[in-house]
């Protein structure tokens, strides 16, 4: 079998973080669940944007677990796909936003 | 052969799938694997025995013939089964309802229209004054045979609890068959005619099931969306949404073992337990009959051969209502179907 670093058994393994600091563990998995409650947002609306993030910060966990996640608060295709190109746009217009320093550069050094 | 069936798979008995068998499934889901026992937690949550708190139900499953052949199946039903309730067996459901109070009747199959006995059923248990419920796959609806229907049902007034998982094709056709959703809604429209949720007392409510092996949303949410959604694109209406959690039995089960989902699922539904979800399972006021007659505590232990407690009685031709209360139930690792989350029923969220 190919060794890789992700491996999906090991997101049931979560928990096994609370070894080593459990006061830290507990504080942040109690923060975690209440990010998580119906609030000013939607269960729905929140699952859509921790899959949205998840794609963004490319964690294959958290891809799994807010796919589902999205499903179980009754999403469809269509608004998860949403989501993730709404995670695109942020990437990629952070990139082109950032072609302003290289105009800044590039007004700098050119005569 | 409707439109609407066009591209139904074979059930498992058809298929000659090992899955078939109620021991194979009963292998399967025996086996620990690291999972969790439902009687083991029951006990730690100080909820065991599981038992009857008395009937108000008495779910009747007419056989195993139906229309479509949904790959969630828990019955395995479809057009080449030949399971089906005779008249002496319903007549013995109709003596054992004179001899009780029980205030409803849910009939169910298959397609329980499709049985001979259903329309039997329907009109002996308006005569007794029950309120009868419809478990309807909605194409029934549109089969020729079967034109005047929608009118039994209403003249009756019949609760009709209709399967419809999603307000996309995409997600009904995929669950349902090829075509099913465009079916559905031209059912949903005869029987929005025929007064059914238009706030006259004849009630239409909707079975949400996921499709795939994760849990079902919030009820209250995706009933909202339903009825928004249903109303917006087709003009239908609706009086409620039920969410129902998948069971890992039968076709579904065959599903999560073929896509490797299986034990992933089942850690979903044992990690969920919710032993606020335990009180209300449906199993608690409900007997279960079968098509030969055979009492259940539910309609899934119906299909994995499991019957009632032998004390109880096993016939509905011998039913002693005094022997459904405080019934112990039979339990085993797919209970955690309906203790999962917010629990699960046939009349939906149990918690």
């Amino acid at each position: 079998m190919t060794e890789t670093y992700y491996d999906p058994k090991d997101l049931p393994r979560f928990a096994e973080m609370s070894e080593g600091s459990p006061e830290l563990w507990d504080k942040f998995i109690g923060y975690y669940n209440a990010v998580f409650q119906e609030g000013a947002l939607s269960e729905r609306e929140k699952a859509l944007i921790a899959l949205a993030v998840a794609s963004a910060v490319q964690c294959p966990y958290c891809i799994d677990a807010w796919t589902q996640g999205a499903l179980e608060k009754g999403s469809n295709l269509e608004q998860m796909t949403e989501a993730i190109h709404v995670a695109n746009a942020i990437r990629g217009g952070a990139s082109l936003a950032h072609g302003v320093q290289m105009k800044n550069v590039l007004a700098k050094v050119s005569m | 052969m409707t439109e609407a069936v066009r591209k139904a798979l074979p059930s498992l008995h058809q298929r000659n799938d090992p899955l078939a068998s109620t021991d194979a499934q009963k292998r399967i889901l025996g086996k620990e694997n690291g999972l969790a026992r439902f009687e083991d937690r029951l006990d730690r949550s100080g909820l065991s025995p599981l038992t009857t708190t008395g009937i108000e139900v008495l779910q009747i499953n007419v056989g195993r013939l139906c229309n479509q052949t949904c790959r969630h199946c828990h019955v395995d039903a479809g057009p080449d089964r030949t399971e089906i309730m005779t008249m002496e067996t319903a007549e013995a459901c109709v003596r054992a309802l004179e001899r009780t109070d029980i205030p409803v009747v849910d009939i169910t199959g298959g397609a329980p229209e499709l049985h001979p006995t259903f329309r039997y059923l329907v009109a002996e248990a308006k005569r007794l004054g029950r309120h009868v419920m419809d478990r309807c796959n909605l194409t029934v609806l549109n089969l020729r045979p079967q034109a005047d229907l929608v009118d039994f049902l209403s003249d009756h007034e019949v609760e009709v609890v209709a399967s419809l998982p999603y307000y996309q094709p995409r997600q009904t056709d995929a669950q349902r068959g090829d075509g099913v959703f465009e079916g559905s809604i031209a059912a949903l429209r005869k029987l929005n005619a025929a007064g059914y949720a238009q706030g006259n007392g004849r009630r239409l409510t909707l079975v949400y099931n996921p499709v795939g092996a994760y849990l079902p949303p919030k009820q209250a949410a995706i009933e909202g969306d339903f009825k928004r959604e249903l109303k917006r694109r087709h003009d239908v209406d609706i009086d409620a949404v039920y969410t129902i959690t998948n069971m890992p039995i039968s076709r579904f089960l065959e599903f999560l073992i073929r896509t490797g989902n299986y034990e992933g699922y089942m850690r979903k539904l044992i990690d969920a337990y919710n032993p606020a979800a335990v009180a209300g399972v449906m199993c608690r006021t409900m007997v279960s009959v079968g098509w030969d007659g055979t009492l259940y505590d539910c309609d899934f232990n119906q299909m994995l051969d499991l019957p009632v407690t032998a004390e109880a009685g096993r016939h509905i031709a011998d039913f002693d209502p005094a022997k459904h209360v405080g019934r112990r139930v039979v339990t085993g690792r797919h209970c955690f179907g309906c203790t999962a989350g917010a629990g699960s029923s046939c009349g939906g969220v149990t918690a």
